[in-house]
């Protein structure tokens, strides 16, 4: 029972139209294996600014899944440019994205507060000019 | 408030999901920025904006949305249709602005969610 089951997307960075397809999946997988439909909501949304994060700044990614028997772990992966200012990136309304991001309804500088906001743990590991991992946990108990 | 309601206090045109119009909804909200719905809205049933891209479906989806309401005359592509009708989501456009598509719905009481959750 301690195995993970484990969902891997590959991100598309080119397209912003695609943005946001592989939370729609994993909504839809999660809710085949059952799980609470507040956590899919959660699990969900924090993903979903993830995965147009990705798009909107580093010409995409990866983003791994692991459900485990008591939580479940997200890890968006991305080789952009990095976050220079972790802190400022955390603050609320606070935004680097250009402006045809906020003409497509994002860009607010929402993004990773929400992501925080709606998961139990968040870890930030970027490097300027290498890349960003984000590792996320909801719990389920 | 019956998505049906929505549909005849807007004169909105159903575009999917016209099966669904029985449904019960008893809140909205109104934006343009998929960030703000995102991080603001709590237990919305059906979203008003005048965005078209499929982000707005795909936000809808996320945040457990039943019905998406384009204002201002606003049509939304063949693919985006489709894919609200994937996820049961309810297509309305209105030629009404968004203040008077929202006052007219707000009027009638559908409003927004308090704090602990009710209507």
């Amino acid at each position: 029972m301690s195995e993970a089951i484990n969902f891997h997307y590959v991100v598309d960075g080119d397209d912003f139209t695609s943005a946001g397809e592989a939370s729609v999946d994993i909504k839809r997988k999660l809710r085949q294996l059952g799980v609470d439909p507040a956590i899919i909501r959660r699990v969900s949304i924090a993903m979903y600014e993830g995965e147009v994060n990705m798009v909107i700044h580093a010409e995409g990614g990866t983003v791994d899944v692991n459900v485990y028997e008591d939580k479940i772990e997200m890890i968006l992966s991305d080789e952009g440019p990095g976050i220079a200012n972790v802190e400022l990136a955390m603050k609320a309304g606070f935004s680097t994205a250009p402006d045809y991001v906020r003409s497509l309804g994002f860009g607010a500088g929402m993004g990773l507060p929400n992501m925080k906001s709606y998961t139990d743990g968040m870890e930030i590991d970027t490097k300027i000019g290498v890349g960003t991992t984000i590792t996320m946990v909801v719990n389920l108990k | 408030m019956k998505i049906r309601d929505i549909k005849e206090l807007l004169n909105a045109e159903v575009l999917c999901c016209d099966e669904e119009l029985e449904k019960e909804v008893n809140s909205a909200c109104g934006s343009d920025m998929m960030s703000d719905v995102l991080a603001y809205v709590k237990d919305q049933a059906v979203l008003l904006t005048g965005l078209l891209n499929p982000q707005v479906i795909r936000t809808a989806e996320m945040m457990d949305m039943v019905c998406i309401v384009f204002v201002r005359s606003k049509k939304p592509t063949k693919e985006m249709v489709e894919l609200a009708k994937q996820l049961d989501i309810v297509v309305l456009a209105t030629n009404l602005r968004m203040y008077e598509a929202c006052g007219r719905l707000y009027s009638k009481g559908l409003g927004t969610l308090k704090e602990n959750g009710e209507a």
